[in-house]
């Protein structure tokens, strides 16, 4: 879908989850339905209404991107078809390749931090995740009751599972995620 | 029965009593699995954070692997992972442009051809006549909630998987080990997810509101087929629990160990012993034919 007279954050948006935002009629069902609602600045419906009005800048900043859990009840039960979880998951994306700073940085250093892990082992290595995730945040004493007793029943190692190929892993990793991720 | 095998990261790590369990009942039952040699991580919650095309390509080359590999048929226990693979599949194989920016990055061409089975459909194929009939320990005084959570079953439209608001399927197969699915509002609300880490807060409310649900219904065991799932009813719920002091406690059992037990099963070698919240009690109480509330 190409379009002379669609605005490019728009054109971005239909690229990346093959539906266009003005077929939201805003009835609201995903806000009512969304279990994170409650911690969201913005409403799902109302990111989708800055969308629709050319806000988009509001839309990128709003802290409901990042708060979004993925869990596609909205996905589900939206009247029109519209999918707000994959609506959430671009903005996201875009947010990032177009510099804007993240509205909420601890989620965006976890996804970084796991990532990370992805590069440097092929999978992901929990204790690594969490040091990278503790070092990036300093928060440094989250979690320290529930390590020991994961550690002492061997459900965290110490040494991460390495696949054959990271070094392409790694090159996926890095021309695939093209915005500013830091 | 034979079927291709993609553990994921966590069934290696703080999931392993899922990996350890699923094996113990396969073997029981006749089954082999075929791990995919040098399989990558799917990505999770985060790659489709970061990178559209990443969310695709990282199931993708574990897809491409599988079928190198001469599997038709593989099985991902870890809901998130299904559910990747699935939604990866599907794009594939009805966007053009995301198959060839794909195939570009993986210097692969993609075919499609595996079926991707989750926890549920694999104990389908298996038959659940074959549980049943090799149920040994009396579950006629427990009482079961079975918690899908996001991932197996929405979106309905590509996983085609049961039904996205009521789903029944886990039921039925908790039924086959002879104890008794309870009636519940949370079974497909959502437990906060990969927020765990970096808000720990969400994660305790919406799982409080779950756990809390189950226990009203009468649940003596929460059973589930996801890790992230089990992380946050489980390793969560010794926060939720120190937040709020006096609440019961409620066990969280992934549906291998439960159809572990019901064979009769060595509850170390079904890793029950490796739960936060203690298994012990419900254990003592089945053999004693009266189950604890
Ligand atoms: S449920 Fe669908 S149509 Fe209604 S407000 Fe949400 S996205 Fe728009
Ligand atoms: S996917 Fe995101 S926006 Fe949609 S209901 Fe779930 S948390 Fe809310």
């Amino acid at each position: 879908m190409e379009n002379n007279h669609v605005h490019p954050t728009i054109q971005k948006i239909i690229n990346l989850t093959n539906q266009d935002p003005a077929n939201c009629y805003q009835c609201g069902k995903c806000s009512a339905g969304c279990p994170v609602r409650d911690y969201f600045d913005d409403a799902p419906n109302r990111v989708i209404r800055f969308v629709q009005l050319g806000l988009y800048d509001r839309a990128l900043k709003s802290k409901a991107i990042w708060l979004c859990a993925g869990c596609q009840t909205c996905s589900s039960r939206c009247p029109q078809n519209f999918e707000p979880a994959k609506f959430m998951d671009a903005l996201r994306e875009i947010a990032a390749e177009e510099g804007i700073a993240p509205s909420d940085k601890n989620v965006q250093k976890f996804h970084k931090a796991f990532l990370n892990q992805i590069k440097n082992n092929g999978r992901s290595f929990e204790l690594g995740l969490i040091r990278d995730y503790k070092l990036a945040t300093g928060k440094l004493f989250q979690d320290i009751d529930a390590a020991p007793t994961a550690i002492l029943k061997g459900k965290i190692g110490f040494t991460p599972h390495k696949i054959k190929d990271t070094k392409k892993i790694k090159s996926i990793i890095d021309k695939a995620v093209k915005g500013n991720t830091k | 029965m034979n079927f291709g095998y993609y553990p994921g990261c966590s069934l290696s790590g703080t999931a392993k009593e899922f990996d350890l369990s699923l094996k113990e009942v396969l073997k029981y039952l006749d089954t082999d699995l075929q791990e995919i040699n040098d399989w990558c991580c799917c990505g999770a919650s985060s790659a489709h954070s970061a990178s559209h095309l990443l969310s695709v390509a990282l199931p993708a080359r574990n897809l491409i692997l599988a079928k190198e590999q001469g599997m038709k048929e593989i099985v991902a226990p870890c809901a998130a992972c299904f559910n990747r693979l699935k939604v990866a599949q599907h794009e594939l194989k009805t966007d053009d442009h995301i198959r060839i920016n794909t195939e570009e990055l993986l210097d692969t061409k993609y075919s499609d051809g595996i079926n991707v089975l989750n926890l549920i459909s694999l104990f389908q194929q298996i038959g659940l006549e074959k549980i049943k009939s090799n149920a040994k320990v009396d579950f006629s005084k427990l009482n079961v909630a079975c918690y899908y959570g996001c991932l197996l079953v929405r979106p309905h439209d590509i996983l085609k998987f049961d039904d996205p608001e009521n789903p029944t399927t886990m039921e039925e197969v908790v039924k086959a080990t002879g104890a008794k699915p309870v009636d519940w509002n949370f079974k497909v609300e959502c437990c906060g997810a990969a927020h765990s880490i970096a808000h720990t807060e969400i994660v305790e409310n919406l799982s409080m509101k779950i756990l809390d649900d189950a226990i009203n219904y009468k649940a003596n065991v929460i059973v589930v087929a996801c890790p992230m799932c089990h992380s946050n009813l489980d390793m969560r719920q010794k926060n939720i629990i120190k937040h709020n002091p006096g609440r019961n406690k409620i066990p969280i059992l992934y549906l291998s160990q439960l159809i572990g037990l019901s064979l009769g099963l060595d509850h170390k070698k079904l890793g029950l012993d490796l739960h936060f919240i203690d298994t012990a009690p419900l254990i003592a109480s089945l053999s004693e034919n009266e189950v604890a509330v």
